[in-house]
């Protein structure tokens, strides 16, 4: 671990802006901060926009790097922080500061933990459609900030496509906003979206608008096994093609419910896996949708009927044990991470009609060096495919190296890409984290230049120069 | 105008590929907007490399460029405020590839939206954005102006249903950002590009997502003796957790305004209408028209019609979407306004509305996207009198003003443009404006692409002034 102290004037210029019980510096405290190994000289916890806009004007002018965080349960994700000196807490703004159930909006600080959102718009038969991985201790800061996606996607959309506007800080120190409150808005740039996904390095997220929505009647599963993940995916064109609109569509891989059973498994879902319904030795397509009685019928018969064509070997479907079985697809990013000592994920992005070829890519990459592996796909086209080596040592590095790279050079040419969110920290700096340089790189420096003139924010974690 | 600059623009396109005289530019100084402003020349593209090469010449003679697709706009997105060039995409309207199975399309910025929607049908799936301007408009123009329509109640206005764009930056870079598959790495500068009103840079191609059309489709029209009993009954369709493909409201004047024009058998005496469509898989459907008909019924619906075929479903249609067409039929000029509110809000805000046209003296229809609390009043005025001018955008302004109290913003898909650009720092601090505009200028460094839009002049910031909106017929600036 490595960090260094700040100098009494720089602790103190903190201890005025947060007060001096908000101002972490002894070791104990700061190494629950810890991102890659490296340690902040300081951890503070602003109590308000005001009090995070002086911080990293403060930061910005002493060129001190912050890293902006909240449950710290997503920070391994990309590269390692080249700088790191500051960790700036947000859990303190956690005030859902509007819920509208009438209008379905709602606007919390970035500090809020999902859970507590899950609770509030439970009460109005509302949610928001974000079951994104550590959901039991994710904020909405976070969550946002890491782009992280859920199994509602398949329906939902992503967070871009519910997010209504945003507060945040820029590099320079600025609280500033884009967006507003109401579902339909283009006054201004989206501003907003561009914070989805950059890991903090274009602002310090303060502030959140999105659009709830109304919880869907009755919930039921499907489960189909199939022999041979070509199968699986048969039957994902065929959905495709039908009328249905199911709200989740995951194909899981062999070895997904040796995952799902682990103990580490109950660390992130505690409701037990239903069992049976999804095999060690078979590839899955799980599939949830919603509606009226006679609609969940048309799915069951359906789906059925699908999963026959594309010769399933079963099908199950599951009503009351569905949230708990759903748990886990949810947390399949976690549960994967905890299976290995060195969990390496490779997060695969193709044309839906291509899942088959890059799995296989995959499938063979992984096997040719030896590597144990599990994968779960969504149905529209991104495919978690979640390496376990049994140690990090050397030689493990070497082989999940070439294997990684075989994928990401196998997916360029099937026209998609693959990036490597989560790895061990030691072995990012042999990895192509963020994949081959791509040629819009330029652009993206332009927008980082607009943000955080003084590379300040989060400095390295997203590629090189961003 | 130069004359070498045209010289130039002629020999790279060929001389019909460029207007000149002031009778041909004086049918490109207008859009769907009662703004003017006439270029100085019209170019036609046929290539992303004619692209290209007229953004060199822009740079080489230091000339103002502005994209233009169908002209539909309604805030003056694609018009030449400072003059220059204009370039019109209409010319490169071709439908690269249709991906059936990945449910994809790649199109260049001219093709008119109902185009793809038309032809991809046959494979069950459209285009999913339908601006009430579709039979016109263009996928370009959409996406620099993030256009909604009826149907994004349920499924999204264009920034959720583009994958990848091919652009051209006013320096001459040609970038490619986005990628069909998703989720491609890095900021999502798509969300930045789609919606930034021509200001960042020229579309030369997209790659749209492709969606499913629906099993079913049901069409109703809820007939109101009030106002409020409509208004009421899209703030319970919503609060009960209704989603409806599309939800619209036109009121008694409108509706009268468009029978007149479409005979789509509306109703004549009534105070307003719902024209509310649900749809998905057919058991679905059914449950849902018949919730959706019984809240009607709750909030005092005179009658709720059923369309019973494609025909009469078609017919209401046309009738919404040809409103803006049929009360021009009445009035000289209107000014449609783009306001949005919180729906809990949509009683109170066209009451404060019918008050502001009673203030000023002017007919106000209202005809909108009630599902979503996007307001569009239509303020009836003559043009030729100064007097009216200057009532007509007092009175929008305070709708304006009261949909900002009311929690909402000023515009929802009509664009800020040269319309609205006063009334950004309403909703924006010069801070936020700051960062919007140090964007623009990191893409568009000399402000040479559509210049004056979207944000107000430093000078004077913090305050509105009233611009007199321009005479039509006048010789523009």
């Amino acid at each position: 671990m490595t960090s260094s102290a700040f100098s009494p004037s720089v602790t103190s210029r903190l201890s005025e802006i947060v007060g001096a019980t908000n101002v972490a510096s002894d070791f104990a405290q700061l190494a629950t901060y810890e991102i890659d190994r490296k340690l902040p000289a300081a951890a503070v916890r602003p109590g308000s926009s005001e009090e995070v806009a002086e911080i990293v004007k403060f930061a910005a002018a002493e060129r001190l790097a912050l890293v902006a965080t909240g449950a710290r349960t997503k920070l391994g994700i990309g590269c390692a922080p080249t700088r790191y000196d500051l960790a700036l807490d947000m859990t303190r703004l956690n005030k859902v500061i509007a819920h509208d159930p009438g209008d379905l909006t709602l606007s919390v600080e970035a500090g809020v933990p999902l859970a507590k959102l899950v609770q509030i718009l439970a009460e109005h038969r509302q949610f928001l459609p974000l079951p994104v991985p550590f959901a039991n201790r994710t904020t909405i800061g976070g969550l946002i900030a890491s782009g992280v996606d859920s199994p509602l996607r398949q329906f939902y959309g992503t967070a871009r496509d519910f997010l209504l506007g945003m507060e945040y800080v820029t590099g320079e120190g600025v609280a500033t906003k884009s967006g507003g409150r109401v579902v339909k808005n283009v006054t201004g740039y989206d501003i907003h979206k561009l914070m989805i996904g950059a890991l903090g390095t274009l602002g310090v997220i303060t502030r959140v608008n999105f659009k709830t929505f109304p919880m869907p009647l009755a919930t039921r599963g499907f489960i189909a096994r199939f022999a041979i993940a070509e199968n699986a995916l048969d039957m994902r064109h065929r959905i495709a093609r039908s009328a249905l609109t199911p709200l989740t569509m995951e194909i899981l891989s062999p070895r997904v419910a040796e995952l799902f059973g682990s103990d580490a498994a109950t660390r992130y879902e505690r409701a037990p896996m239903p069992g049976d319904v999804i095999s060690n030795t078979e590839w899955a397509l799980t599939t949830g949708y919603a509606g009226n009685e006679q609609v969940l019928d048309r799915y069951a018969n359906e789906l059925k009927r699908l999963a026959r064509e594309s010769s399933a070997t079963g099908v199950t479907i599951l009503s009351e044990n569905l949230p708990p079985a759903w748990a886990r697809k949810r947390e399949f990013i976690p549960i994967a991470l905890a299976s290995s000592p060195a969990t390496t994920i490779v997060k695969i992005s193709v044309l839906p009609v291509r899942m088959k070829e890059a799995i296989a890519v995959a499938q063979k990459a992984a096997e040719l060096n030896d590597l144990r592996w599990a994968a779960m796909a969504r149905g529209l086209g991104i495919i978690y495919f979640a390496i376990l080596p049994s140690d990090h040592t050397e030689q493990w590095r070497q082989r999940v190296t070439t294997a990684a790279s075989a994928i990401q050079e196998a997916c360029a040419k099937l026209a998609g890409h693959a990036t490597i969110p989560w790895a061990p920290a030691e072995w990012k700096t042999t990895l192509q984290i963020w994949g081959p340089s791509r040629p819009d790189a330029a652009q993206m420096q332009k927008v980082k230049s607009v943000f955080d003139p003084q590379h300040i924010l989060s400095p390295g974690r997203f590629a090189p120069n961003l | 105008m130069d004359s070498q600059l045209l010289h130039d623009l002629k020999s790279l396109l060929g001389s019909e590929a460029v207007l000149h005289r002031p009778e041909e530019l004086m049918l490109y100084e207008y859009d769907g907007s009662v703004e003017v402003a006439r270029p100085n020349c019209v170019v036609f593209p046929r290539t992303t490399a004619d692209v290209l090469a007229i953004v060199k010449l822009a740079n080489q003679y230091q000339t103002p460029l502005v994209g233009r697709g169908a002209g539909t706009g309604l805030s003056g997105g694609a018009l030449a405020r400072k003059g220059g060039i204009l370039a019109v995409f209409s010319r490169m309207n071709r439908i690269l590839e249709i991906d059936i199975e990945n449910q994809r399309a790649t199109v260049q910025p001219g093709v008119v939206n109902a185009d793809l929607s038309a032809a991809v049908a046959h494979a069950g799936l459209h285009f999913a954005p339908d601006p009430s301007s579709q039979k016109a408009c263009t996928i370009g123009g959409n996406v620099s102006e993030n256009s909604g329509g009826p149907h994004t109640l349920a499924y999204g206005v264009t920034t959720n249903h583009v994958l990848s764009l091919e652009a051209v930056l006013p320096t001459g870079e040609l970038i490619r950002i986005g990628s069909s598959a998703l989720d491609s790495p890095g900021y999502d500068l798509l969300g930045l590009f789609v919606g930034s009103e021509g200001t960042l840079a020229l579309i030369t191609e997209i790659t749209v997502k492709l969606t499913r059309l629906p099993e079913a489709v049901k069409t109703l029209l809820a007939i109101f003796d009030t106002l409020d009993d409509a208004t009421e009954t899209v703030v319970d369709i919503t609060a009960r957790g209704i989603t409806p493909a599309a939800c619209e409201m036109l009121d008694g004047w409108t509706l009268r305004a468009v029978e007149a024009y479409v005979h789509a058998g509306f109703p004549l005496d009534c105070a307003a209408v719902l024209l509310l469509e649900v749809d998905g898989v057919a058991e679905a459907v059914q449950q849902h028209a018949e919730e959706v008909a019984d809240i009607c019924r709750a909030h005092r619906a005179r009658e709720v019609r059923v369309a019973r075929d494609a025909r009469e479903r078609d017919l209401l249609w046309k009738g919404r979407k040809n409103a803006f067409g049929a009360v021009g039929r009445l009035s000289p000029t209107y000014y449609v306004q783009d306001g949005v509110i919180p729906r809990t809000k949509l009683p109170a805000t066209l009451r404060r509305i019918n008050e502001i046209g009673v203030k000023y003296g002017f007919q106000i229809g209202n005809i909108f996207h009630a599902g979503d609390g996007n307001l569009h009043p239509l303020i009836l005025f003559d043009a030729r009198d100064e007097a009216q001018f200057r009532g007509v955008v007092a009175a929008a302004d305070e709708i304006i003003q009261f949909c900002i109290e009311m929690g909402g913003s000023i515009t929802g898909e009509h664009g800020v443009g040269m319309e609205k650009d006063r009334l950004m720092p309403l909703l924006f601090s010069e801070a936020d404006l700051d960062v919007m505009r140090d964007l623009r200028a990191a893409f568009n460094p000399q402000g040479l692409l559509n210049p004056d839009k979207i944000f107000p002049s430093k000078k004077g910031c913090g305050e509105i002034h009233v611009r007199p909106l321009p005479l039509a017929g006048a010789p523009s600036a």
